[in-house]
């Protein structure tokens, strides 16, 4: 990016039709930004020790371990199918998490994508709360919120992200949000499966499109994402607004109560 | 492949995204299944019953690629009429002596060559002298009768079809518990997929050796290759992937008992007393090929490894070389230091009490040392037996009392020392020291040269014959910096190998001399340093002038990407098909062509015939490219060099729940065994050991744990042992997820995690259903993340070409709850070992 040029909006396309579960980018994202270990926790979910995305696991790879449903007519055909996803912050257009912040600790950067300055963080926790993924999370001790950053320190550098670096099978895609849109599209096309489809790729979705989407292989309930998400902050205004006339009116009604008390 | 190899696994993605079919065949649901097109499970050790059902429907539908085979592989070749199949012996072939347990393969041969006298199968197994043949094919005779009608009853071809004729898709099922509509899928695929216009490849794990029948899994998958014209030729082989960084390059330049550099045979005591009859045995005069110049190659290691005190009047110093005398294999050796016949040990980066079988007597031999030197990157379970190991618990290693001596020394990563990894594709590729090694960490290479010049000095007074060899030894190599590092790259440069008289570089082995005027540390590797270029750190990627990167890093021999190439071309030279065009005859430039270096000599045209009686490089005919082999040929069977049959066969695991369906032999006859109190052996279809186990990897860690479990980041991925059960066998044997289950086989019991998961399922194996359970094995006691090691299950038991042990499938029982404590843990063993009629 040379100076005066307006960087493009960047983001992560994660097609998990040829994750592999590896957990390269797990361990890459925690080297990179140097994020706390998370303890020695069995937590017998298929291959899946790290639970959640939360303050100290900033990529989750999810494992979905199921039987596949019988055709129709057909027995139990005893086949399985173990569908893996990198999920990780998504970056949204509109950001509950940075609407709620009171100390501006949250911020859009240059690259429109979403992060927590740590040294301005009071660790309220009000964006917790707002997230509708349940993604950002404070951290136990410290106190503050932390998140994915897109590796903020690496792409003004012109680096990819330590996640997408890792990946050996490019599940985890890094550049232009609007470049990456189209190759998910081409994907999906290449791909020719029913159940396959792309989540948070959408500017007219309730968050204003996520700055990283996903390719997924069924319903996004089947990996834990909310099927419709909004940003819990959207309807904010329209909710101020009408708390106004509220007011308004209220004080209206005390007026006129005083008025009719006129002898 | 995913689970092991997940950065190799990128180009299979790679070419599934281009349209490639993936097929994945494994006991258990691996990551790998999770992104295959087609997913077979099967019952681990019956490999061989699969792909022999395989080969029978090539030949059975006349699938082979007909033009290939015939001109390509040895399919045409007459037998001797004395051979006999195990389809008349009952699973075993002729020649099988009942005192040795091995085979005299007399009766193997090529027709015509009654007077050639091959190794007998005994010898080859005590020296584990089927690795020699990794870089060429055992000695046979160049002559050969052929009819390439195929119709000659005693030609390999028809040998090949009767031999397989009972390995229908009904027995696959009844050995493996692989549906017929899965096999045929399989079959088709595979079958549809090669010929002129298309190629397959076959890859595999290390896993896949790791049986009592192992190398005889990986031929059957060769001579599927063969059939279907899939060797030498772009897309298809059969891809070895290595279990840890430079295992091929630790058979080049061997750690191995039984080798010297370049796959040239360690003496024998007592055959090879003479260099003269040591290179006779390895070049055979009279026979075809590039062993023709074994002497140039072994005087030339004897130069580089003693320099001017190799001449011709010591025999270049030959008598210096240790001889074998029997079987000195790892294995050999752990039971040897427990009968206290070994005193010292060195471990470099491996720790056998977690990763070797048998984890227990690993541990108990390790205890009767005087003394063990580990050098690792951490305080490995090796190097802490005499305190923390479970036999510490049971009494049956005092800490008080356990009189090794054990020295930790503390050793460079692969990022804090320079040198080469050689990879599966035989590219040697250099690595730069990024930093430092930290506080008292050295290299290898640091290590060796040292203890080498401080013996060298200790001895440099003595008179004492014994000491000569050391003392002759040339050890003169630059060092630099603080520490007095060697120059890896001088070594690099030996390897290659250089004219003595004014220390000039060779450009390749061709120019290595038998007359002690040249030096060279491994004859495969030569040219890697031609023109004093370093070509293993070369670093210019693929371009479409050169899409296979010819200039990035290096490959033996003299840089060829892919071996016998000439394969790629049709017997006049030309290409089998545009689309699988590689290696070619450009007629007008008189030469062979292509975008890699041809493995051929450069000049010799398709049309080329030997003259009767030529041996050595001119014997090799215009159309044979498989130039390491004795015949030129690929060999579809096997006339000698393999202990335990011409033919793969399906024998049963030594320990298996079923009788073998197809033979009245149960298991390989031949396999290596040791029979010993320690190391018992759990019965055939015994109620007490009723289920399949199987281990391996996982993605997060890495091998027996040194490097993962001892890191927070790793560790956390994976925080337990577990062990894999199906549904219906936690049902059947009260199992609760993520509770605890121990397993038990007559060697020990070890406990784990339980993981409940439909990705394991029981198959139905001879009318029968069979469980299999599988469990990891990188745990041991030291590091962020313990537990009990998978390898204590295992026992000693070994493939008998190249002295592998069969880790990979077992018999044992298990149980709810955690295992006994301290003596009450061999008690339990013992009541398993008297029930069981051990």
């Amino acid at each position: 990016m040379s100076i005066g040029q307006t960087p493009q909006r960047m983001g992560f396309f994660t097609d998990t039709s040829v994750c592999i579960g590896c957990k390269a980018c797990e361990v890459a994202c925690k080297e990179w930004n140097d994020v706390p270990a998370d303890g020695l926790d069995l937590l017998g979910m298929s291959f899946d020790n790290t639970g959640r995305l939360d303050a100290n696991s900033w990529r989750h790879v999810a494992f979905i371990e199921q039987p596949v449903p019988p055709k129709p007519g057909s027995d139990d055909s005893g086949d399985m199918r173990w569908l893996m996803m990198s999920d990780v912050c998504k970056h949204c257009t509109h950001a509950a998490c940075l609407d709620v912040c009171p100390t501006g600790a949250l911020m859009h950067t240059e690259f429109e994508t979403v992060i927590v300055q740590s040294d301005i963080c009071n660790g309220c926790g009000y964006c917790v709360t707002a997230c509708p993924y349940g993604v950002i999370d404070r951290r136990e001790g410290d106190g503050r919120a932390w998140k994915c950053t897109l590796c903020y320190d690496r792409i003004g550098d012109g680096l990819m992200p330590a996640c997408a670096t890792a990946c050996p099978t490019q599940s985890i895609q890094y550049g232009p949000l609007d470049e990456l849109r189209e190759r998910a599209e081409a994907r999906l096309e290449q791909l020719d499966r029913p159940e396959a489809r792309l989540y948070g790729h959408d500017p007219g979705d309730g968050v204003g499109g996520q700055g990283a989407f996903f390719l997924l292989l069924d319903e996004p309930e089947v990996y834990g994402l909310p099927p419709a998400p909004v940003a819990t902050t959207r309807n904010l205004p329209g909710m101020w607004k009408r708390a106004g006339w509220a007011a308004l009116t209220m004080a209206a009604a005390v007026a006129v109560s005083f008025l009719g008390r006129r002898p | 492949m995913a689970e092991a190899h997940p950065v190799g696994f990128q180009w299979v993605m790679e070419a599934k995204a281009r349209g490639a079919k993936v097929i994945h065949i494994d006991p258990r649901f691996t990551r790998t299944s999770a992104v295959a097109d087609t997913f077979v499970p099967i019952r681990a050790g019956s490999d061989i019953a699969f792909l022999g059902g395989v080969v029978n429907y090539i030949l059975s539908n006349e699938l082979d690629f007909r033009e290939y085979v015939v001109a390509y592989t040895n399919a045409a070749t007459i037998v001797r009429e004395e051979f006999r199949d195990t389809e008349d012996l009952d699973g075993l072939f002729s020649g099988f002596d009942e005192a040795t347990q091995a085979y005299d393969p007399s009766s193997w041969q090529y027709e015509g060559h009654q007077d050639h006298d091959p190794e007998h199968g005994h010898a080859i197994r005590e020296t584990a002298g089927g690795l020699r043949h990794e870089s060429h094919g055992p000695p046979v005779p160049a002559e050969t009768q052929r009819d390439e009608t195929l119709q000659h009853p005693r030609c390999v071809y028809q040998i090949l079809k009767r031999h397989f004729a009972r390995y229908t898709p009904e027995v696959v099922e009844q050995v493996c518990g692989v549906a017929p509509e899965d096999f045929a899928a399989v079959c088709e695929a595979w079958t549809r997929n090669s010929g002129r216009e298309r190629t397959t490849a076959l890859v595999y794990s290390v896993g896949w050796t790791q049986h009592s029948v192992g190398v005889q899994y990986i031929r059957t998958g060769a001579i599927i290759q063969l059939l279907l014209g899939n060797m030498g030729r772009p897309g298809g082989g059969i891809m070895a992937l290595r279990g840890h960084a430079s295992i091929q390059g630790s058979t080049d330049i061997p750690t191995l008992f039984n080798l010297l550099p370049g796959y040239l045979p360690m003496p024998t005591a007592g055959k090879h007393d003479t260099f003269d009859e040591w290179a006779d045995a390895i070049r055979h005069p009279g026979q075809k090929g590039f062993w023709g110049n074994a002497r140039a190659f072994g005087v030339s290691l004897l130069k580089a490894y003693f320099g001017d005190a190799a001449t011709p009047a010591n025999d270049y110093g030959f008598g210096y070389l240790p001889r074998m005398t029997g079987d000195h294999g790892t294995y050999q050796q752990v039971l040897s230091m427990l009968d206290g016949k070994i005193k010292g040990y060195f471990l470099l980066g491996q720790n056998p009490a977690v990763g070797s079988a048998h984890g227990r007597a690993q541990r108990l031999g390790m205890a009767q040392l005087d003394w063990l030197v580990v050098r690792d990157l951490y305080e490995i379970e090796s190097a802490t037996f005499w305190r923390d190991a479970p036999e510490i618990e049971t009494g049956e290693i005092v800490t008080e009392e356990c009189k090794t001596e054990v020295f930790l020394l503390p050793a460079a990563s692969h990022v804090e020392k320079e040198g080469t990894f050689t990879q599966t594709q035989r590219l040697l590729q250099w690595r730069q020291k990024a930093v430092d090694p930290p506080g008292d960490c050295r290299s290898e290479l640091w290590f060796f040269y040292h203890l080498g010049r401080l013996v060298k000095d200790r001895l440099r007074l003595s008179t004492l014959e014994r000491d000569r060899a050391v003392r002759d030894l040339a050890w003169d190599y630059p060092t630099h910096g603080v520490h007095d590092e060697p120059s890896a790259e001088a070594v690099l440069r030996e390897i290659n190998g250089y004219r003595v008289a004014d220390g000039a570089v060779v450009s390749g082995f061709a120019e290595l001399k038998d007359d002690g005027s040249t030096a060279c540390g491994c004859w495969i590797y030569s040219g890697v340093y031609a023109g004093g270029v370093n070509a293993a750190a070369r670093r210019t990627p693929a371009s479409s002038d050169d899409p296979l990167g010819l200039e990035w890093g290096w490959a033996w021999p003299m840089n060829r990407r892919m071996l016998y190439n000439r394969a790629s071309a049709d017997p006049q030279g030309r290409p089998w098909s545009e689309r699988k065009a590689y290696v070619f005859w450009d007629e007008a430039k008189g030469e062979w062509t292509g975008p890699d270096v041809p493995d051929f000599e450069k000049t010799k045209p398709p049309s080329y015939r030997p003259e009767p009686g030529a041996a050595g490089p001119a014997a090799i005919a215009g159309d044979d490219p498989f130039v390491m082999q004795g015949d030129g040929k690929g060999w579809l069977f096997v006339p000698s060099g393999l202990v335990d049959g011409p033919l793969p066969t399906h024998y049963e695991p030594a320990e298996s729940p079923v009788a073998n369906p197809l033979y009245g032999q149960q298991a390989n006859p031949t396999r290596k065994r040791y029979q010993r109190s320690e190391n018992p052996m759990n019965p055939v279809r015994s109620e007490v050991f009723p289920f399949v186990f199987t281990t391996s990897r996982l993605t997060e860690h890495h091998t027996a744990g040194g490097m993962s479990r001892t890191l927070d980041y790793l560790a956390e991925l994976q925080p337990a042992m577990f062990v894999e059960v199906s549904p219906a066998l936690a049902a059947e044997r009260g199992l609760e997820h993520l509770g605890w289950a121990h397993v038990v086989t007559s060697r020990s019991a070890i406990e784990a995690r339980v993981m409940v998961t439909q990705r394991m399922r029981p198959l139905r194996i001879d009318g029968r259903p069979v469980h299999q359970i599988w469990l990891p094995y990188h745990w041991g006691t030291s590091g962020l993340t313990t537990g009990d090691s998978a390898n204590d299950l295992v026992g000693i038991v070994l493939d008998p070409n190249v002295l592998i042990q069969e880790t990979k499938v077992g018999t044992c029982d298990v149980r709810p709850g955690r295992r006994p404590r301290g003596a009450a843990l061999r008690a339990l063993v013992d009541d398993y070992n008297r029930r069981a009629g051990l």
